[in-house]
């Protein structure tokens, strides 16, 4: 047995002796040449000049490139072709690429990239969600979904609360940087890129040399760290490579510096969420209406399904019988926001949660006694706002479980005497859960495709058309393919995704890697070892259901012996011991211009109790213990579900507390290193943190009744918030109201004004 | 003119006169190849260009973690150099790599190899201190759990065996005191004669700020002189007064040397810049470059500390709040140096505030100290000042005053609280507003008063049940 084991991750030895090749670590021939972009100082603007006299004659400088240079499409939009490479005339935020540098060093070209006299004419530049709310700019007209009579529901609720909450954005600060590199062949293009979607830099490469996609290879053995971060934002460096090499005959090489990297690319959706909700006198909801206002940034990358995602979240874990949740997409002068793990769903919730905490700091009851008066019920049949039954809830006994294992009435009852007695120090805790739905909500993405190869010898040639970001996603579809073979997961060579080998792949996105690719892996195996069986049930006249493949041997009748063995002996009788495997969800059926359908084949579950305590002189604040139940079907792999729980928490709690993006009037953003954006460090885990992982099988019959791990423990965070919140909450009567991130800024100003000191 | 010689993953190298700005880094993955060693921010604040540097201090073989991404060749000469590809002799695993396998430790793997750097290094010195070893490496995929665990099993293994690093280290022959472009002399008397006569040359010791000019502000740096290797700066003395600290002495080195003096100007060094920054950054660096968010200088002028300059063969000692003229302004002549702090004698009770958006590796909101003295239930003198409220470090004497010759009280604290909006206009940045830069000062007087009164209130010493 290959699965359901907590296999090391394949390139864990790799790792950490440093021989884990990334993109920039790869050697390049020595006419290699080294790319950096001229980036806009200004937000909005026309460009009256670009003088780059001085940049085409600074040191090493070999070529300067601009819009006039490419010779077909000047887009690297995963959208709507609205995303310039290059400057054409007008310049929508600071850091949108003007020119392009090509040079002998990486250095030299940044140096160069400096040198530019350029004169804007400047425009009115939209930053804030209020700026563009106060001229109307959105992208497209509001979407609603609706479920119920909302309105007349709220009139009619025996209690009703309203207000808003503002939610920042984050940078998904992967540690590598976004990289690529291209090689010209023959007239044909080959792209190595740091990319979640290596189809879409085939397809962004072909479209800029104006070649069929037939002629553009790309490659992607692995990134340092993607989240959404490299779904789209790797275009730009991937069709520049191509570009420079197709035009100079030269291997040419991009990475961003990591400041020019988070001055270039896009970001989580900052949100402003206003509510009103009606309830009875226990807490349940009688309706709730969403407002989502969201900062999409210049371009729309993947902002329309980012925010459906978020409308689809908007409920969470709870029923809503009486919803409205409407949308507005907003276009400012700043970065265009981009996919970050959740993909807007954690947003969508923070909505819900703030709702719920409302209530019932209004009732003066526990939250989690409201939280739960909502959940859906088990094994029922209610819908979501978008029409949806949701048939696998196991929220309501995941929830309790949690609450008891965690210990949480004591713990509460105890903090509220702590609170009595302590005048600077307050301590608070929360439990939230979370329900994520799993499926690209562009339902005709939910495909994949794997190619697999036995040679004679044995050994295992694995393919897919995911890509591997560090989330493990290899190891499982290698522990599946070793599965079906009954092979130990170290006779599976794993090789690096590439365009030539499985066709029309989708982003690795959506938590959906594992699920769709584990899937099509299996059926190329299954697909191999029939046809094996087949052989050996003719070539040693025996039943076919007399063979079995286990621990790298295989038994035929009484016969037993090795894979390898048998697959020589194949190998010899012709049998073709290659196959390429496919899998399409299920299901799923989607109407999102409606609101109805059912985009999620299924929804992961999971929650979290977290305990904090502030310092209400500083707002210094610190996460004390975090106890984790999460929902990941049958584990494939308990070690690295666990990887995907603890690291999506600490990232959640991270974008919710010291993540703070800050742009100044002007649009430049000033949080653009780590010396100014603080993603949580070493210490700032929880002191005590306990994960445990909900024991039962995926309802739905997905690989090895596993379920989706790489979103949906990210919201976990949330109980970070809520229970800063709580513990802001001992400062006063009022309710806290508090804002995402909150910052020890944001956490004093809170509680002082419930004090009566406002400042 | 002259070459740089130290050891890579133990065999000698010499460089003939290579660029005196070409970082470690660089040198590594362009140069040698050497790819494992990762450049993730290339300003010394994500740690996964993290690289082992070893000398001998005070006769013993020291290994400190370094980050190579601002660091400049000169500063190898006469040292160990170790990347994630030399601790493996024979292809075995060094029990930290076994370690973060087995814990699952890395995921994407980009940060790992700075991280299995830094706890090599550690391993080396047998610290335990996990997260204060990890502080200056960021990793975005794991929330640490697993490193930690690592960490601490990885703490459990004996040493493997290694080649006789300190007996290759003393086979390196150094000659020369300058390559192009660069001076590094060892005889402070040459350095301050050359001085005097270069005095707009750049000074470079650790080069976490340096650093950042060169791949930051893309500047091209010009006569140069490396401090590194002035053994003179480099002494810390004890005497009935206090204690002498020289200017090149590392920030880890200070906060050895401070401990069990200043329980808060240790715990503030404790979280100054990271392990890798306070390795290579000195004291004298840190008060010299004049920054007004500085974290050591507030904390030093609320102990009293002076410090003596010195141009060619002359010195001059001044209190250090005296040296801060106005922004980017110090009281020094051109050719003339920090040549030494000191510290005098103190009952510890002075009380460091070091706040920021995230506790470890993190620049400062406000830092700052106060120093009350009451005799008799009275306030006979008081010294309070803060960095990040002004354009230099700052005493705030309006509320000096308001306390001084008044009752040690809760009414003189909570009137003299109000005072600091006299001493201070403090800007908003990416850091806090000018308003809660003010509150927090406030605050902190407070949170002072019920330190001295016993009941400190810390959310870092809160325990979780």
């Amino acid at each position: 047995m290959s699965i359901n084991k907590s296999i090391p991750h394949d390139s864990g030895i790799a790792h950490v002796s440093g021989t884990a090749r990334y993109t920039d670590d790869h050697p390049l021939p020595a006419n290699a040449v080294h790319l950096a972009f001229g980036l806009s100082q200004n937000a909005h603007a026309d460009l009256t000049s670009v003088d780059l006299s001085a940049v085409r004659a600074a040191a090493g400088v070999i070529a300067v490139l601009t819009a006039d240079d490419l010779p077909f499409e000047n887009d690297v939009s995963p959208s709507i072709h609205d995303e310039e490479l290059l400057s054409s005339g007008s310049v929508h935020y600071v850091g949108q690429p003007i020119f392009l540098v090509v040079a002998s060093t990486h250095l030299a070209a940044r140096k160069a990239a400096r040198l530019a006299k350029v004169i804007y004419a400047e425009k009115p530049a939209l930053i804030t969600i209020d700026d563009a709310l106060n001229v109307g700019s959105t992208f497209g007209n509001p979407m609603e979904f609706r479920n119920g009579d909302p309105e007349t529901a709220l009139k009619s609720a025996p209690r009703q609360i309203s207000g808003a909450i503002e939610i920042g954005g984050q940078e998904h600060f992967y540690l590598e940087g976004q990289a690529a590199f291209a090689l010209p062949d023959e007239g044909d293009i080959i792209v190595h890129s740091s990319t979640q979607h290596p189809t879409e830099i085939q397809h962004k490469v072909a479209a800029a040399l104006g070649l069929p996609y037939n002629a553009v290879r790309v490659e992607t053995r692995r990134m340092g760290g993607g989240f959404g971060g490299k779904e789209s934002q790797g275009n730009a460096l991937a069709v520049a490579c191509a570009v420079v090499a197709h035009q100079l005959q030269r291997p040419a090489k991009m990475r961003y510096d990591r400041d020019d990297d988070m001055i270039i690319t896009g970001k989580r959706h900052e949100f402003r969420i206003k509510y009103q909700a009606g309830f009875d006198d226990n807490g349940k909801l009688t309706a709730v209406v969403f407002e989502h206002f969201v900062r999409c940034g210049w371009a729309l990358d993947l902002s329309h399904p980012v925010a459906d995602r978020a409308m689809l979240h908007a409920d969470n874990a709870y029923y809503l019988p009486n919803a409205s949740i409407v949308s507005h997409r907003l276009r400012t002068n700043t970065q265009s926001n981009t996919a970050y793990r959740g993909f807007g769903g954690p947003q969508g919730m923070m909505g819900i949660e703030r709702v719920l905490d409302h209530i019932a700091h209004d009732l003066g009851l526990d939250p989690l006694k409201v939280r739960k008066a909502n959940l859906y019920q088990t094994g029922g049949k209610q819908e979501t706002p978008y029409y949806m039954e949701v048939t696998d809830s196991i929220s309501a006994e995941l929830v309790d479980k949690l609450a008891e294992t965690s210990d949480y009435v004591a713990r509460r009852a105890e903090i509220a005497q702590y609170n009595a007695n302590s005048p600077v120090l307050k301590r608070g805790i929360a439990l939230t859960p979370v329900k994520f739905g799993i499926s690209f909500t562009l339902t005709h993405l939910n495909q994949a495709g794997a190619l697999v190869h036995v040679y004679a010898d044995g050994s295992v040639h694995l393919n897919h058309g995911g890509t591997e970001m560090g989330q493990g996603l290899n190891t499982k579809v290698a522990q599946v393919a070793a599965h079906v073979f009954g092979l130990s997961v170290s006779a599976v060579k794993i090789t690096a995704t590439d365009t030539g080998k499985v066709p029309n792949t989708s982003a690795t996105a959506a938590s959906s890697g594992t699920d769709l690719n584990g899937m099509a892996c299996k059926a190329a195996c299954e697909t191999i070892r029939d046809r094996l069986v087949e052989f050996a049930a003719e070539h040693w006249n025996v039943a076919a259901d007399t063979i079995s493949f286990d621990t790298g041997k295989v038994r035929v009748g009484n016969t037993v012996l090795t894979f390898k063995e048998l697959a020589a002996e194949a190998y010899q009788s012709r049998i073709q011991l290659s196959a390429t495997g496919f899998y399409k969800t299920p299901k799923i059926q989607w109407d999102r211009m409606a609101g109805r359908g059912r985009p999620f084949l299924y929804f992961s579950y999971g929650a979290a109790v977290s305990e904090v305590v502030i310092d209400t002189l500083t707002g210094e604040n610190r996460i004390l213990r975090t106890d984790i139940l999460h929902d990941v079907g049958r584990s494939l792999n308990p070690a690295l579900d666990r990887g995907q729980i603890e690291g999506g928490y600490v990232q959640g709690a991270g974008w919710l507390t010291m993540e703070e993006l800050v742009w100044n009037d002007k649009g430049s953003l000033l949080s653009h290193a780590p010396s100014t954006y603080k993603i949580p460090s070493c210490s700032d885990t929880p002191e005590i943190f306990n994960v445990a992982l909900w024991d039962g099988d995926n309802f739905e019959h997905t690989i090895y009744r596993s379920k989706a791990v790489g979103e949906p423990p990210f919201p976990l965070g949330i109980s970070v918030f809520m229970a800063l919140s709580d513990a802001i909450s001992s400062c006063g009567k009022e309710y806290v109201a508090l804002d995402a991130p909150a910052t020890s800024e944001r956490i004093l100003r809170a509680g002082d004004k419930l004090r009566g000191d406002a400042w | 003119m002259g070459d740089i010689r130290f050891l890579l993953n133990g065999q000698p190298m010499v460089l003939e006169n290579p660029d005196p700005t070409l970082t470690v880094l660089d040198w590594l993955r362009e140069a040698k190849h050497l790819t494992g060693t990762k450049e993730g921010c290339n300003e010394g604040d994500c740690g996964a260009c993290s690289v082992s540097l070893a000398a001998m201090e005070d006769g013993r073989l020291v290994h400190r973690a370094v980050n190579s991404c601002i660091l400049f060749l000169p500063h190898l000469h006469g040292k160990s150099l170790t990347t994630v590809e030399g601790i493996s002799p024979n292809g075995k695993l060094h029990p930290v790599q076994q370690a973060m396998v087995e814990h699952h430790g890395s995921q994407c793997g980009f940060c790992t190899p700075g991280i299995v750097m830094s706890l090599y290094a550690a391993h080396r010195e047998g610290r335990q201190d996990h997260n204060d070893v990890l502080a200056g490496n960021l990793c975005r995929c794991t929330g640490y759990v697993p490193i930690q665990r690592a960490a601490e099993a990885a703490a459990k293994q004996p040493q493997p065996e290694f080649f006789d690093e300190a007996a290759a280290l003393q086979n390196l022959t150094l000659t020369n005191d300058a390559i192009d472009g660069a001076y590094l002399p060892t005889d402070l008397d040459d350095f301050a004669n050359w001085y005097v006569k270069n005095p707009n040359a750049t000074l470079i010791a650790g080069a976490t700020e340096v650093g950042l000019e060169v791949t930051k502000a893309l500047k091209d740096l010009t006569n140069l002189a490396f401090l590194n290797r002035l053994d003179a700066l480099k002494t810390i003395a004890n005497d009935d007064n206090g204690i002498r600290i020289g200017a090149g002495v590392t920030l880890s080195q200070l906060r050895s040397a401070m401990v069990g003096k200043h329980t808060d100007f240790v715990e503030m060094l404790r979280r100054f810049g990271s392990v890798q920054v306070r390795n290579t950054g000195t004291i004298g660096g840190n008060i010299a470059n004049g920054s007004p968010i500085a974290d050591s200088p507030p904390a030093l002028i609320a102990m009293g500390a002076s410090i003596t300059l010195r141009r060619g063969d002359k010195q001059r000692e001044i209190l250090l709040e005296d040296f801060y003229l106005s922004y980017g302004v110090q009281d020094r002549q051109p050719g003339e140096f920090v040549e030494s702090l000191f510290i005098p004698n103190q009952p510890d009770t002075v009380g460091i505030y070091k706040i920021s958006k995230r506790f470890d590796q993190d620049i400062s909101a406000v830092c700052g100290g106060f120093s009350i003295t009451i005799e008799n239930d009275k306030i006979t003198n008081s010294i309070i000042a803060f960095g990040g409220m002004a354009a230099t470090s700052k005493r705030a004497k309006t509320v000096e005053a308001a306390l001084n010759g008044q009752p040690w009280s809760e009414a003189t604290i909570k009137a003299a609280m109000q005072k600091f909006a006299d001493d201070f206009t403090p800007l908003s940045d990416v850091r806090g507003t000018a308003d809660y830069r003010l509150k927090i000062v406030q605050n902190l007087l407070w949170r002072y008063w019920l330190a001295r009164n016993g009941t400190s209130a810390n959310v870092l010493a809160e325990v979780a049940k």
